[in-house]
């Protein structure tokens, strides 16, 4: 698999070259949010905001106001929890084209509860307006910010920087789910980077005989997705979800409504963080300690189809793990 | 525009005209925003007596029908065709506390940019003359009123209007109550750091809020020694002399914002309300009695203004 360091800081530069109107605005998190190159190449189109993220998104909704196209850069956290009100009022309510571009979802981070994005999506989800993508690897990294570019009003954008993978070679697209395997036995219906936990999980599935269609979603609002329905239709096992976030208000609960709101009486198993505050650990442990790992899903396999599955290691072999220090970012967070 | 004496009594006329309109529409409604008016009456009537520069109107406008709320297939569209409609080179004007709506339509009235019938769908269910505006509304250019967030929204259009080269500037009304809010001071910083000098706050200082006196909620002295310490500059001038406000909001202010605090008297002009000390936020009527004789008083005083 191949890896690639800082995409987003480098694309970022590439993408805005011919767009004078999109500008970058920061909560001192510039290099930390990969936004440095962009900062350094177009002075004149960065704006440092400091450590006032109220300001911040109320005052992008001004310049959106007048025709510029901000790309407001921090954690996630800062966005969301900070400046909830000021999302709202100052960019959802008039349909502004404010991009948010958030950074540290969920177990990515070491840094604990306070820089853990973990009930973003709830919260945003609930904004009418709002648009919400969430990345799952480095091509989607590379094209998230045009998609975000094409919709006409807010978007906010789960992002991952530092060192990561290229999972999908094919470009990603607006509203539709990318489907990774065939399987009417079971559906599996994963985001962001719990999609590679799925792909191994798919090896162990196939070895046990287990049909199972697996879908990667990135648009997570609006979220229409009847393929993704039918096959739950007429699955066997019903549908799991898999989510770096709180299984309250995420890609989890979406299905939910879905499925209700369509009389699917099929069983869904929601694997997410399970009402829970995280806290500060590494990735690997906080996926495997909290339930979003392949290890998880293999076990609510079982529990769905009552079968013991039997899981060569080499076979589903490891996901990547980015070190916790390296050149890609600059510091351990 | 000349700012002498003939220009501060036309304002002074136009002020009477906005508190009585208020206290109409406070009277037909049971109850409004009514010592707003008395305190900012002198300051909206100034700036759309000239202070503010916007293209004249060859007849007033009526308020659009209301058209439901922005989202993807309804276009958000504001009250600015009420100001400058827009225009490069003229001033946009945010209005941050929307609870001073009314004052605001009332001034627009006055001014001849609004139609008078424009006033009889105030507060009327399904119209666009809501009682807290939001920015459908006459002269709204922003959805302002969660406090302290105007300023920031209103930065923003400045810097835009300076990455457009464009002249006119963003002059901001904001209420006392709401510089005591983390996020207005976050923005005062801010318009200061990026050296927006196309920005004018002024300040309606009439120690008033829901609470209360504002000496009795939270202290935000001394108001002009903050402004400065984050790097505006300011002046403190008393809000309902329109000369001294003419002068205030033409000091100088080079790679500055400019802080105009208004100090004001919730009370001036309608000297009844005084007996309301210190509950001046939201008037409204004890009894049928006291609405009676409130009714009273506006005949007279609409009466010695026909004359």
């Amino acid at each position: 698999m191949e890896i690639l360091k800082r995409v987003h800081a480098q694309n970022l530069v590439s993408w805005a070259k011919d767009k004078p109107e999109v500008l970058v605005l920061s909560a001192d998190l510039t290099s930390s949010c990969e936004a440095d190159g962009f900062r350094d190449t177009y002075p004149d189109r960065f704006f440092s905001m400091g450590i006032a993220e109220q300001n911040m998104l109320a005052f992008a909704g001004g310049l959106a106001r007048e025709g510029f196209i901000p790309y407001v850069h921090t954690f996630s956290v800062f966005i969301y929890r900070r400046a909830f009100d000021q999302i709202a009022m100052s960019v959802a309510y008039p349909n502004l084209p404010v991009k948010m571009i958030g950074f540290l979802p969920g177990v990515t981070t070491p840094g604990g509860a306070t820089h853990q994005a973990l009930e973003d999506i709830a919260v945003l989800r609930a904004l009418p307006n709002m648009t919400i993508l969430e990345v799952g690897d480095a091509t989607e990294v590379e094209n998230v910010l045009q998609i975000a570019y094409d919709v006409p009003g807010p978007v906010y954008v789960r992002m991952l920087r530092g060192e990561l993978p290229r999972i999908f070679q094919t470009p990603m697209e607006f509203g539709k789910a990318r489907k990774l395997s065939e399987g009417d036995d079971l559906v599996i219906v994963s985001s962001g980077l719990c999609t590679e936990e799925a792909l191994r999980a798919a090896k162990a599935l196939a070895a046990n005989g287990i049909q199972t269609a697996i879908y990667h979603v990135s648009t997570l609002k609006p979220f229409h997705y009847s393929e993704i329905l039918g096959n739950i239709a007429r699955s066997k096992y019903g549908v799991i979800s898999l989510e770096n976030h709180t299984v309250v208000g995420g890609l989890g609960t979406c299905l939910a409504e879905c499925m209700a709101e369509q009389g699917i009486g099929k069983r869904l198993t929601r694997l997410g963080i399970q009402d829970k505050f995280l806290h500060g650990a590494s990735r690997q442990y906080l996926m495997h300690e909290y339930g979003i790992d392949m290890w998880a899903l293999l076990g609510a396999v079982e529990k769905v189809t009552g079968k013991k599955l039997t899981v060569d290691k080499e076979d589903v072999g490891e996901a990547f793990r980015p070190a916790l220090h390296s050149d890609a970012k600059p510091e351990a967070l | 525009m000349e700012f002498d004496a003939k220009w501060a009594s036309e304002v002074e006329g136009l002020a009477d005209g906005i508190r009585l309109r208020v206290l109409e529409h406070t009277l037909s409604q049971k109850g409004g925003y009514l010592c707003q008016a008395c305190s900012s009456a002198e300051i909206f009537a100034a700036l759309y007596h000239g202070l503010l520069n916007l293209p004249k109107l060859d007849s007033p406008l009526s308020p659009d029908p209301w058209r439901g709320v922005p989202g993807p297939d309804n276009p958000a569209h504001t009250g600015i065709k009420f100001n400058s409609n827009g225009l490069p080179g003229y001033d946009r004007f945010i209005l941050s506390p929307a609870q001073y709506a009314l004052v605001l339509y009332a001034a627009l009235v006055e001014a001849h940019r609004m139609d008078e019938k424009g006033m009889l769908d105030y507060n009327r269910d399904g119209s666009s003359v809501e009682m807290i505006g939001a920015e459908h509304s006459p002269g709204m250019e922003a959805t302002t009123g969660s406090l302290g967030q105007g300023i920031s929204h209103a930065s923003g259009i400045a810097l835009a209007l300076r990455l457009k080269k464009q002249t006119g500037k963003v002059v901001v009304f904001l209420s006392d109550g709401e510089c005591e809010s983390g996020e207005f001071w976050e923005a005062v910083q801010t318009a200061s750091f990026h050296r927006l000098d196309n920005m004018l706050l002024i300040i309606d200082r009439n120690g008033c809020q829901c609470d209360g006196a504002m000496e009795s909620v939270m202290n935000i002295e001394p108001f002009e020694a903050r402004f400065r310490a984050f790097g505006c500059e300011c002046v403190r001038i008393p809000g309902h002399d329109p000369l001294t406000l003419a002068k205030a909001v033409q000091m100088p202010h080079r790679s500055k914002p400019l802080a105009v605090i208004c100090d004001t008297d919730p009370c001036h002009g309608l000297e009844f309300l005084r007996a309301r000390r210190p509950k001046f936020h939201y008037v409204r009527f004890a009894d049928d009695q006291e609405w009676l004789e409130t009714k009273a008083r506006y005949e007279a005083l609409a009466k010695e203004r026909e004359r």
